[in-house]
């Protein structure tokens, strides 16, 4: 165990964090982050509000940086930006965003906008959100990137949506990152993404790990099997979790959540022992054996 | 959007069922005590298609309901839910247009109340004391807290259920007075149209009673479809 100190001066005892570098530069990124589609959009809720904070600074606490969100999300940009200025803007944290507007001329502003609901001096990622308009909003994101605006460059998708068009631009454009759909049951960018992935030394965030709880609420219906503590997984979460973050091509997954038990436990599949290849392979004929 | 067919609601639903129901809380709680002044407006609302008002009663009436639908339009979708729902701006200019069309049902349209057989007041009747009396208890039914109750005139849904009622329960006072029939036609679709995304959004948050607004849209829209049916078709002559 090793003592962090978490953002707002708390001292927090932590497991080491796994990390995995992004090819691009060979930055390390713990392998568990955390996502803000609905769970942070909770308006002008001052309650929320806080709560959502409490949330931040128990990920960062337990050793977490990459924070994704959207222009798209609602007000989980505003909730961010609160978050990390109750925090002191930590200096730990992994800003990631999207742009998502359909005209190139609007991206600008729309990212300006957003840096200032986050309150950060630049974003480390943005990704262009669906690929929408991303014809125009790539050579922006690269432009900036090159004048130091920016860190790196990313493409998201969801759901298995514009595979081919993902895989063509994997080939064709300069990014560091693409985000995609990826748990045990959505599995298809096993076959041709990820591989592309590595070959290109592109970085991959994982989006969806649970199916929006929906996965976690049929597992939990069942017993974890007793194996599962070879791999140090002290629930479900854990062991969603541990599989999409031990596939060679992964990068980080970025489970949503508004509790701070949970964001511990997800920031938990991040530690320990982690599976290898043949437990994998247990693993998703486990839960599809369910 | 490329490959729409893929889409389903919850990919459109932007926040949880805590968080929009918490967004009523703080409505409520906002707005309190004029809960009470919602209530007896809609009851007056709904005295007024029992009682069988004439033409000046249901001129106040759309009046009363046109100013409902411009303070749902700002109160609650442009300054509440337009902090969770991007689209809520678009759905304020919606209401505010629908607002408009019943100012001038009332200042053009000479409407009044339907005859007391008459199945379409029946079922107006029905819709508007439900969106009253019974729209604000349904939360307590599924254990949500009162301070999250949806009250006639400040929130969309027993607003539009009310609308159906009165659109429902009244008629043009003459059959010559095309002006008010085209008005009211005009103030069907919004109605109508928010019952379906109202009904999608509470199915999406799994609320139990996502099916009543759907349904009382199509309730109040077959009622219509055949009480102008009715009318326009006539007695069939008999034969001889």
């Amino acid at each position: 165990m090793a003592v962090a100190r978490a953002a707002g001066g708390q001292a927090v005892q932590s497991a080491a964090v796994h990390t995995k570098p992004i090819p691009s530069t060979g930055e390390a990124l713990p392998l568990v982050g955390l996502g803000s589609w609905i769970t942070f959009n909770v308006g002008n809720d001052r309650v929320a509000r806080e709560a959502c904070a409490e949330v931040m600074r128990a990920f960062l606490g337990a050793g977490g940086r990459m924070i994704d969100s959207s222009p798209m999300y609602g007000s989980s940009q505003a909730v961010i930006g609160e978050g990390l200025a109750r925090l002191g803007q930590p200096a730990a944290v992994f800003a990631a965003d999207k742009v998502w507007v359909s005209t190139g001329k609007d991206g600008p502003a729309q990212i300006e906008a957003s840096r200032r609901l986050w309150r950060v001096p630049r974003f480390d990622l943005l990704q262009v959100h669906n690929l929408l308009g991303w014809e125009a909003h790539l050579p922006t994101l690269l432009a900036m990137k090159a004048a130091r605006q920016l860190r790196y460059v990313g493409i998201t998708t969801s759901e298995g949506r514009r595979h081919r068009e993902i895989e063509a631009l994997m080939r064709s454009q300069p990014i560091d990152f693409v985000q995609v759909s990826y748990n045990l049951l959505d599995r298809e960018v096993e076959q041709r993404i990820l591989p592309l992935a590595r070959e290109r030394g592109i970085a991959v965030i994982a989006n969806r790990p649970f199916r929006e709880g929906a996965l976690l609420r049929e597992l939990q219906r069942h017993a974890l099997p007793r194996w599962a503590s070879d791999i140090d997984c002290d629930g479900w979460a854990q062991f969603a979790l541990k599989f999409i973050v031990s596939h060679p091509a992964l990068t980080c997954a970025i489970p949503a959540t508004s509790s701070v038990a949970h964001v511990r436990q997800n920031m938990g599949a991040a530690t320990g022992r982690m599976p290898d290849e043949a437990m994998r392979r247990r693993m998703a004929a486990h839960v599809e054996s369910l | 959007m490329s490959e729409w067919w893929t889409y389903r609601p919850s990919d459109f639903l932007l926040f949880s069922a805590r968080t929009y129901w918490r967004l009523f809380e703080l409505y409520n709680a906002d707005l309190w005590p004029w809960q009470g002044v919602a209530l007896v407006l809609g009851i007056g609302l709904l005295a007024a298609t029992t009682l069988r008002g004439g033409e000046r009663v249901v001129r106040v009436a759309f009046i009363g309901l046109a100013g409902c639908w411009l303070w749902v339009a700002w109160a609650y979708h442009l300054e509440r839910y337009a902090s969770i729902n991007w689209a809520a701006t678009w759905l304020a200019a919606a209401f505010a247009l629908q607002g408009l069309v019943l100012l001038v049902q009332a200042g053009v349209g000479r409407r009044r109340v339907r005859e007391r057989t008459d199945l379409a007041r029946t079922v107006g009747v029905a819709l508007t004391a439900y969106a009253v009396l019974a729209q604000p208890v349904l939360g307590r039914l599924v254990d949500r807290p009162w301070s999250q109750a949806e009250v006639f005139g400040l929130a969309p849904d027993p607003t539009v259920l009310a609308t159906l009622g009165l659109l429902l329960a009244t008629e043009a006072s003459t059959a010559a007075d095309r002006a008010a029939r085209v008005l009211a036609h005009l103030a069907w679709p919004l109605p109508l149209l928010w019952c379906a995304l109202s009904g999608a959004t509470l199915w999406t948050l799994q609320t139990p009673h996502a099916g009543v607004l759907p349904l009382a849209g199509l309730l109040a829209l077959g009622v219509a479809w055949r009480t102008r049916r009715a009318a326009t078709t006539g007695p069939r002559p008999r034969r001889s």
